[in-house]
């Protein structure tokens, strides 16, 4: 069991814990993540590490509402602890100087994408993060980023903080400004398609961090499976980054709805027994 | 490992074993007819998860023990990868001493009610022994095994093995599937401080993500993993060798030896077009979400699994079973098994492809799925199959499977599971990049001791064979706790 030691509410739908594992905390690169289960019943789910602190032994997990498990976890409080809890999984992010960086986070894919903004600004790249989400509310770790990034642009759907319009914008912006070398793109799955598409046509090389189904997550069951370059990758044990410009996006966006109906369900159903 | 035929001999000249195999004389056992399991009906039984045959009595038993002939050279034990005393097990049974036969059957197989379900005895111990050779059907060993460990279970008196006064020697043992939970159980009774690391939230391995309960209830893998936590094994789950720690860390945790025994655990794919259609499942995915994430109590349990009504298995080996009578019982109308050669080369036990057949599955033999077609949201609908004929044996010896050409058709199915085979999981080679690895990416061991190409490490199972059974797996188990005990006396 895993307690956690700290709960914050980041807006509506979004928080964050910080959960003691002293050897994930240890272990942990940049770009790799856990699964968690909560409960005898519950699911295994991969959520990507936001942060650890190795002397503390404790690891940051930032969390969406989205359906039954997630919800579980963002019920959970201070003291309480997570069932099950193993990592860290996939390959660390391949951090390296290339000259300027893009790092563009949609709504919690901020979370991950921070400590990989991190990495490659300790690399000596400038960095320069462009945040996006439907509302200010769902914009995470602004001010955070802004700790160490050469610059923050953030942009918002509605145009309720930052600038209005999408994350591909805000990164267009930049290319026209300067030169780029390096983009790394987490957030959505839809988010991620737009902007391979945009920096495909920039001719800019781009990683995007991909966040599949999975059951183990070991590369045991192969629920993650998709095409990068015409060729099956399991994104547990062969990502979960890739080349985004290679990666079958229409594929992977099918693939996350294979249960939507039935979790839907669920999900309004488990909703009803909170009231 | 070769029996101890001087032991055996020892044994059989019991004054009790003389005086039973003078009761009946040949003639009279051999006319006894080898019993049939009792099992549930296959319109009951296909509709959930509760095991098939119900196991003998101990009348039944006796009876079945009474055809053994207790042969001076039992070449059944020849058959058996642990050598288990096939005779002294069963004579033990037929003068009625039950908890005797389970502590015969436990000094060479630690887990005998997992082997008595799910070896494929007719390929081993049965298949030696002396009544097929007088074509007749054989003593039925793997039944017997199954009686003894289960009259032992639910008597409440489980005997643990003795326990060697502890040398405070740590090793680690990598995965709990048969082969590690084999070398946790051998390493413990010689007083080795053993902690075995599971990377899932439960341990059994194979024996719980893989084998239905419908085959293998886990209520029985718990107990022999409670009599291993009796033998003072530590147990670890949620723990990754390689990601949570490296060999390094746990090195400098005092671990003088390793065992590797983290299994098949990369499913393979045929890659023809359309395999990542939804609902084209792995037989891994589709079995660990059945049996270890109990997906088919959804939405009690969290996590989801698609009820097919029409279900395409592709596969002919015990795995591929599991999954096709699993679809069945998940409400599939229509359950197949597609499978390029015919059915005398399926690898899969006979038993249960004779199950799957009372259960009504069908199958389709010498087909071979060509391609998947899918619908606009990316499911999959139809599979186009190819009929194949056999030619000459191939490099196993089976005859070689040669597509018909112009005989494609399709069949309509909304569900498939891909069933093929495993390779062995990356996980344990990427974090030692030392390690030498076949072109299969199994790891290289020294047959005879089941070492690796470095010292002290030592691996077994499907990491080594790339996928076997749970007694090979076991069988490596032993050869390697006998050569880790020697390495580490040696130091």
């Amino acid at each position: 069991m895993h307690k956690i030691i700290e709960k914050e509410i980041l807006s509506e739908n979004v928080i964050k814990l910080v959960i003691e594992s002293k050897s994930i905390s240890v272990a942990r690169r940049a770009g790799q993540f856990v699964i968690v289960k909560i409960g005898e019943k519950g699911e295994r789910i991969p959520l990507t590490i936001a942060d650890a602190d190795a002397e503390k032994g404790t690891i940051t997990l930032i969390v969406q509402r989205v359906g039954v498990s997630s919800h579980k976890l963002s019920l959970l409080d201070k003291g309480d602890s997570v069932t099950d809890l193993v990592g860290p999984l996939g390959r660390a992010t391949e951090i390296e100087k290339v000259g300027t960086v893009i790092a563009a986070g949609g709504g919690v894919g901020i979370a991950p994408l921070y400590p990989i903004a991190k990495a490659l600004k300790e690399a000596g790249n400038r960095l320069i993060t462009v945040l996006a989400a439907r509302n200010r509310s769902l914009i995470i770790l602004e001010k955070e980023m802004g700790v160490f990034a050469d610059e923050v642009v953030v942009m918002t759907d509605d145009g309720s903080y930052g600038r209005k319009g999408l994350v591909t914008h805000g990164i267009e912006e930049v290319i026209q400004r300067e030169k780029v070398d390096l983009c790394v793109a987490i957030g959505p799955a839809i988010m991620m398609k737009f902007v391979s598409l945009l920096t495909q046509k920039h001719n800019i090389h781009t990683i995007a961090s991909l966040n599949t189904i999975m059951v183990d997550g070991t590369g045991m069951c192969g629920a993650c499976r998709i095409s990068v370059g015409g060729q099956t990758k399991f994104v547990c044990v062969d990502g979960p980054e890739f080349d985004a410009h290679k990666v079958d996006f229409d594929e992977m966006l099918k693939r996350l709805n294979a249960y939507k109906e039935a979790e839907q369900t669920a999900y309004s159903e488990y909703l009803k027994t909170l009231k | 490992m070769p029996a101890d035929y001087k032991e055996l001999k020892k044994d059989r000249e019991q004054s009790w074993r003389e005086e039973l195999r003078k009761k009946l004389n040949a003639k009279e056992r051999t006319k006894i007819e080898r019993i049939k399991m009792p099992e549930r009906p296959p319109q009951v039984r296909n509709k959930d998860f509760n095991e098939v045959p119900r196991g003998l009595s101990p009348e039944q038993a006796r009876g079945e023990a009474c055809r053994c002939l207790d042969c001076p050279t039992p070449t059944c034990i020849s058959g058996c990868p642990v050598n288990i005393n096939i005779p002294g097990f069963i004579k033990e049974i037929e003068r009625g001493d039950f908890l005797q036969a389970a502590v015969v059957l436990k000094k060479t197989n630690a887990l005998p009610a997992i082997c008595g379900r799910v070896c494929p005895q007719e390929s081993q111990c049965e298949s030696q022994c002396i009544y097929t050779r007088m074509q007749k059907r054989p003593v039925a060993i793997g039944a017997l095994e199954r009686f003894s460990a289960d009259f032992e279970r639910v008597s409440g008196k489980i005997s643990v093995p003795q326990i060697a006064a502890s040398n405070h020697i740590k090793v680690a043992v990598v995965g709990s599937g048969p082969a590690g939970l084999t070398v946790a159980g051998e390493m413990a009774k010689w007083g080795y401080d053993v902690t075995l690391f599971e990377a899932l939230h439960e341990y059994g391995g194979v024996l719980v993500y893989g084998i239905p309960e419908f085959r293998l209830p886990k209520e029985i893998v718990r107990t022999e993993i409670s009599i291993l936590e009796k033998m003072g094994v530590h147990f670890v789950k949620n723990f990754i060798v390689g990601k949570s720690a490296t060999f390094e860390d746990l090195k400098k945790e005092g671990f003088k030896a390793f065992f590797i025994a983290s299994g098949a655990g990369l499913p393979t794919f045929m890659k023809i077009p359309g395999e990542n259609l939804i609902n084209v499942y792995s037989s891994n995915e589709y079995l660990t979400r059945v049996n270890l994430m109990k997906a088919f109590r959804f939405p009690e349990y969290d996590t989801p699994i698609i009820r097919g009504k029409n279900v395409a298995v592709i596969g002919g080996g015990n795995t591929a079973m599991d999954s096709v009578r699993t679809s069945l019982r998940l409400g599939a109308k229509r359950a197949m098994i597609i499978y390029r050669r015919s059915e005398n080369e399926m690898p899969a036990r006979i038993e249960e492809i004779h199950h799957a057949k009372e259960e009504g599955v069908e199958f389709f033999t010498l087909n071979n799925p060509l391609e998947y077609y899918g619908d606009a949201n990316g499911r999959v609908t139809q599979v186009k199959v190819q009929k194949m004929e056999l030619g000459d044996p191939d490099e196993s010896g089976r005859r070689k499977p040669k597509p018909m050409v112009g005989s494609e058709y399709i069949i309509d199915v909304d569900t498939v599971v891909v069933g093929i085979g495993t390779s062995p999981n990356p996980l344990i080679p990427q974090a030692l990049p030392q390690l030498e690895v076949t072109k299969w990416k199994t790891v290289v061991v020294n047959e005879k001791t089941m070492q690796t190409s470095i010292p002290g490490i030592f691996a077994g199972g499907d990491i080594v064979r790339g996928g076997a059974t749970v007694i090979l797996a076991m069988g490596d188990g032993k050869v390697a706790a006998d050569n880790m005990h020697k390495y580490l006396q040696g130091q």
